[in-house]
């Protein structure tokens, strides 16, 4: 199992981490060997056999929809880690 | 004896007779801290002022008559939990500056209980890593030989409580970060079930296995600190409504262990193993018995599939984990980059570390169309055979008794250029955390190392129980203690 340097490269972009030319070449070796030796679970027969999600023993935990106010200075401390302005959360241009 | 050197048994018995107080007990610890910790960095913030604080305020309480587990108990905790007002960096420069808005259900239990927080400690970086190598702040020491790793990701506290640091330590079990480091560090570490401990709070890794426990230097003082930190919480969905019990009292209730019935797997005593390791649990095994216990072998066979479905789906859950770090709203955030993509990636490129890069790649990779069947639903597929095993294992036995690793502490540097090497540290205990099994690692004596032939190292015994049976447990694992 090898993955090809485009690979890496289609993947880096999936994952929007820039990455050295070094760090591509290092990650190409050591993710093949780490899926290579993942490949074993291939030779589990696994048809018919349910997945697992999560294993909480809880299913589909429901409430009524209801508002809590937070902590005004928790809030305020949360927010100010970003770029404020005029109280909002300043992000950046998508278009 | 120093006061830093107490268990919390002992500590709670000073401080309630009026012997010691919480300041002189918390002043005792932070200048062990101050002490060792340049040559350990077993601790990346301290929180003097804070903790001199809640000491004070400790004592008060004690003064005036209140009793309780953890009143006054100074313990630090691993630095992927959030502790309101102090940095939280999770060992990563993603987070160097973050602080942490609000507390964790754990700390807020923490606090309510009276319990002094002084610092918080180092980790592989977002807990991805057996060794603490991984840190952006530099590897954490195994202070009973500074040249070897301590086991991680949760290296950091089981460093601080075997240097008597603190008096106990918070950590995270996601597929062993908790076991591993206590069995390298001569210490006891508990893996509640996945949702006996809230999770709110806790930076987020595999979701789906990540746990919260206590290292410490008892097994009475795991089941005190579970007590204390267990139980349902509205803020997380997945905390188990089922009851608690009083774990500590449980660990010290006489254990009557005719008709128990003890299963050793087959599969966890491998060529591999140490020889001298596999010598002490079976003499773990034999006391059972000679106790009453019924001593059986018990078959896991899809045991060897442990690693590699823990590969699969850690990484793919870390991976969308960690997407929410992109330099807007908190963190790492690079200046004078106008386009959004460019700025995404630079932030994230710069602030993660090398392994969780690695983690996060091979996450995004199973994940990815034409790869999501082949790698992540089979995994999945696998972990359902895993659970089985260990409900046919438990139709057999009450209780399962493994090593928790094949080695003791290894070199720094040894593993840290081989990502599949260190992976396969977590053999023995990915298993539980794959099912959500309750599993604790107590000392089991002493073993060569590989690399030298004249060096002991402390190693550990695992006792894995059905799920939510934390008390039984607890019982057997006082039993072998004593």
């Amino acid at each position: 199992m090898s993955i090809s340097r485009e690979e890496i490269k289609h993947i880096a972009e999936l994952a929007r981490l820039k990455l050295s030319e070094d760090e591509i070449k290092k990650l190409g070796g050591e993710l093949s060997s780490i899926l290579e030796y993942i490949e074993m679970l291939k030779e589990v027969k696994t048809e018919g056999v349910k997945i697992t999600a999560q294993v909480s023993g809880l299913d589909d935990i429901t409430r009524e929809d209801w508002v809590v106010d937070w902590d005004k200075n928790e809030l305020k401390s949360a927010l100010e880690q970003g770029e404020l302005e005029n109280g909002n959360l300043k992000v950046k241009r998508v278009l | 004896m120093n006061l830093n050197e107490l268990t919390i048994k002992e500590a709670r018995q000073k401080l309630d007779q009026g012997e010691i107080s919480s300041l002189n007990l918390t002043k005792a610890c932070l200048t062990r801290i101050k002490e060792i910790n340049p040559q350990i960095n077993a601790v990346l913030t301290l929180c003097e002022d804070l903790a001199i604080k809640q000491a004070k305020n400790a004592d008060i309480r004690i003064k005036a008559g209140e009793k309780g587990d953890l009143l006054g108990i100074p313990y630090l905790c691993k630095d992927v939990i959030m502790t309101k007002g102090v940095r939280t960096t999770a060992a990563s420069k993603i987070l160097e500056d973050y602080i942490a808005p609000y507390d964790a259900t754990v700390i807020k239990k923490l606090k309510e209980a009276g319990a002094v927080l002084l610092g918080k400690t180092n980790l592989d970086e977002f807990a991805h890593g057996a060794s603490t190598e991984n840190s952006a702040y530099g590897p954490t020491r195994n202070p009973l030989d500074t040249s070897r790793v301590p086991g991680g990701s949760s290296g950091g506290s089981a460093s601080a409580v075997a240097a008597n640091m603190c008096i106990f330590a918070l950590g995270s079990d996601t597929g062993g970060s908790i076991r591993q480091p206590a069995s390298f560090c001569g210490l006891v570490g508990l893996k509640p079930s996945y949702g006996r401990v809230s999770r709110f709070g806790l930076i987020s890794m595999t979701a789906s296995t990540d746990t919260i426990g206590a290292i410490t230097k008892t097994v009475y003082d795991a089941g005190l600190v579970l007590s204390v930190i267990a139980g349902h919480d509205p803020l997380d969905a997945t905390s188990t409504p089922d009851k608690i019990s009083d774990y500590k009292q449980g660990t010290e209730k006489t254990v009557d262990l005719s008709g128990l019935k003890i299963g050793l797997p087959k599969e966890y005593f491998l060529k591999e193993l140490n020889p001298e390791i596999k010598n002490s649990i079976l003499i773990l095994a034999k006391r059972l018995e000679d106790a009453g216990a019924e001593i059986k072998q018990v078959n896991l066979p899809y045991t060897k599939y442990g690693i590699p479905v823990y590969y699969i789906i850690t990484p793919s859950e870390l991976s969308s984990n960690l997407a929410r770090f992109d330099g807007i709203g908190w963190g790492l955030s690079r200046e004078g980059i106008e386009d959004l993509q460019e700025f995404y990636k630079t932030n994230r490129g710069e602030g993660f570390g090398a392994e969780t890069k690695r983690r996060i790649m091979l996450g995004t990779y199973a994940l990815s169309a034409g790869y999501y069947d082949a790698y992540y639903k089979k995994a999945q597929a696998v972990r359902t055979l895993i659970i089985e095993d260990f409900k046919n294992a438990f139709n057999q036995v009450d209780l399962l008794l493994t090593p928790t690793t094949p080695h003791p502490a290894f070199k720094i540097g040894e593993k840290s250029n081989d990502p599949l090497a260190m992976y396969l540290e977590d053999i023995f205990v990915t298993g539980a955390s794959l099912s959500g099994l309750p599993a604790i690692s107590i000392p089991a004596g002493e073993a060569t190392t590989p690399d030298d032939e004249k060096k002991k190292m402390p190693i550990g015994a695992q006792l894995i129980a059905p799920r939510l049976e934390e008390e039984r447990l607890l019982n057997i694992a006082k039993f072998l203690e004593d």
